[in-house]
C-alpha cells in the first residue's frame, strides 16, 4: 500500500495528470465567472498546484519532472505566436512606427523605473539588478540577471509576477486609460507582461494577441540590449 | 498534425542553434518565432493547413504552459517575503510605468500619423 502511495506522490504522471486537471479547474473557474480579471487559469491553477505540492511534502524538483513535460511546450508555443501575427500582417506597415518608437522607449522605462524604485524603497544591489530584466520572457530574464549579476531563481518569480500583473490588471488598466485600440492594447500588455499577458490578450480578442505577441518578442530583444546600458547609466 | 508539429520543432531548432552559434542575446524561440513568420508569408497556408491548426491548439492554452515555472514561486517565497516592500513597489509601480509608457506613445503616434497625410496636402 505504502509503495502504491509512494508511487503515486513522485510519478512525474501525477504532476503532469495534477498540473491539467488544476488548469482545467482554473478555466472553468474563469468560464464560470465569466471572466473575472482574478480568475486567470494560470494564477488559479499555481496556487493549487502549489498547496497539493505542500501537502504531500514533496520538493519542486520533484514536481517538476513532471512539470518539465509540460514546461518545453513554451518553446514551440513562442514560434506559434507567428501565426497571430501573419493573420495580422496586413496592419504590420500602419504600426511599424509606433511599434519602433514606443517598445524601446517603454523598455527603458520599464527597466529604469524598476530599478530606482527598488532603490528608493531600500532594496539591495542585487535585488535592483533582479529586479531590472521582468519585462522580458522568463528564459531571456534568467539570461539576463546572470550577466548582469542578479539572482536568476528569483528573477523567474519576478517575471511571472510582471505577468500575473498584466494577465490580472493589465485589461482594466488599459480600459480606465480608456485605450480602447486592440494594437495598441496588445503592444502594451506584451512589452510588460510577455507570454502571459500575450495569453489573456489573445483570450480578449485576436488582434490585440498577435500584437501582444509580436511586442513580447521585440521586447525580449530590446530588454536584452537596453539592461546593461540603463544599469550602468544608473 | 504531424508537418505542423515538424514546422514548430523546425522553427525552434533552427532558432536555437542560431542563437548558440552567433552568440546573439535573444532567446531561441523568439528567432523561431521570427523565421515562421518568414516562412508562412513565403508560403501562404490555407485556413486548413496543419501548421495553422497546431499554433491555434497551443496557442489556446498558452497559460498552461505557464503553470509549472508559477509554482516555483513557492522556493522562492522567504526571499520575497524578506524584502516585501521593495520588490512589490518595484514590481507593481514599474510595470504600470511601462504599460502606460507603451500604451500612450502609440495612442500618440497613431494619431498623429491618422492626421499627416491630411497636412502634407
Amino acid at each position: 500500500m505504502s509503495a502504491t502511495l509512494e508511487y503515486l506522490r513522485t510519478s512525474p504522471l501525477t504532476w503532469i495528470f495534477v498540473t491539467l486537471l488544476a488548469y482545467r479547474v482554473g478555466v472553468w473557474l474563469r468560464d464560470r465567472t465569466r471572466g473575472h480579471p482574478l480568475a486567470q487559469p494560470v494564477f488559479i491553477a499555481a496556487g493549487l498546484v502549489m498547496a497539493l505540492v505542500a501537502a504531500v511534502d514533496i520538493d519542486y524538483g520533484t514536481y517538476m519532472e513532471g512539470g518539465l513535460l509540460i514546461h518545453v511546450l513554451l518553446g514551440p508555443a513562442t514560434v506559434a505566436l507567428a501565426v497571430p501575427l501573419h493573420r495580422q500582417a496586413h496592419h504590420l506597415k500602419e504600426m511599424l512606427v509606433p511599434l519602433l518608437v514606443a517598445l524601446p522607449v517603454g523598455t527603458v522605462v520599464s527597466i529604469g523605473s524598476a530599478v530606482l524604485m527598488v532603490r528608493a524603497l531600500g532594496g539591495d544591489r542585487a535585488l535592483e539588478l533582479t529586479v531590472a530584466p521582468k519585462s522580458a520572457t522568463t528564459p531571456v530574464a534568467i539570461g539576463i540577471a546572470e550577466q548582469i549579476g542578479g539572482v536568476p531563481a528569483l528573477v523567474a518569480v519576478f517575471t511571472m509576477l510582471a505577468g500575473l500583473l498584466g494577465a490580472v490588471l493589465g485589461p482594466g488598466l488599459l480600459d480606465r486609460l480608456r485605450i480602447r485600440d486592440h494594437r495598441t492594447r496588445g503592444l502594451a500588455l506584451g512589452a510588460v507582461s510577455h507570454g502571459v499577458g500575450t495569453s489573456r490578450a489573445l483570450h480578449d480578442h485576436p488582434t490585440e494577441g498577435a500584437f501582444a505577441g509580436l511586442s513580447m518578442g521585440l521586447t525580449a530583444l530590446l530588454t536584452s540590449l537596453l539592461v546593461p546600458l540603463v544599469i550602468a547609466l544608473l | 498534425m504531424i508537418n505542423g508539429a515538424l514546422w514548430l520543432l523546425g522553427c525552434q531548432l533552427v532558432g536555437e542553434v542560431v542563437v548558440r552559434w552567433l552568440g546573439l542575446p535573444v532567446p531561441g524561440p523568439v528567432l523561431g518565432m521570427v523565421l515562421l513568420f518568414g516562412v508562412l508569408s513565403v508560403r501562404r497556408p490555407g485556413p486548413g493547413s496543419g501548421t495553422l491548426r497546431v499554433a491555434d491548439g497551443l496557442l489556446r492554452h498558452l497559460q498552461l504552459l505557464f503553470v509549472p515555472v508559477t509554482v516555483g514561486i513557492m522556493v522562492h517565497a522567504a526571499a520575497v517575503r524578506e524584502q516585501w516592500v521593495p520588490v512589490t513597489g518595484g514590481l507593481v509601480l514599474s510595470w504600470a510605468a511601462g504599460l502606460v509608457t507603451v500604451a500612450g506613445l502609440v495612442t500618440l503616434l497613431v494619431r498623429r500619423r491618422g492626421v499627416a497625410p491630411g497636412d502634407a496636402s
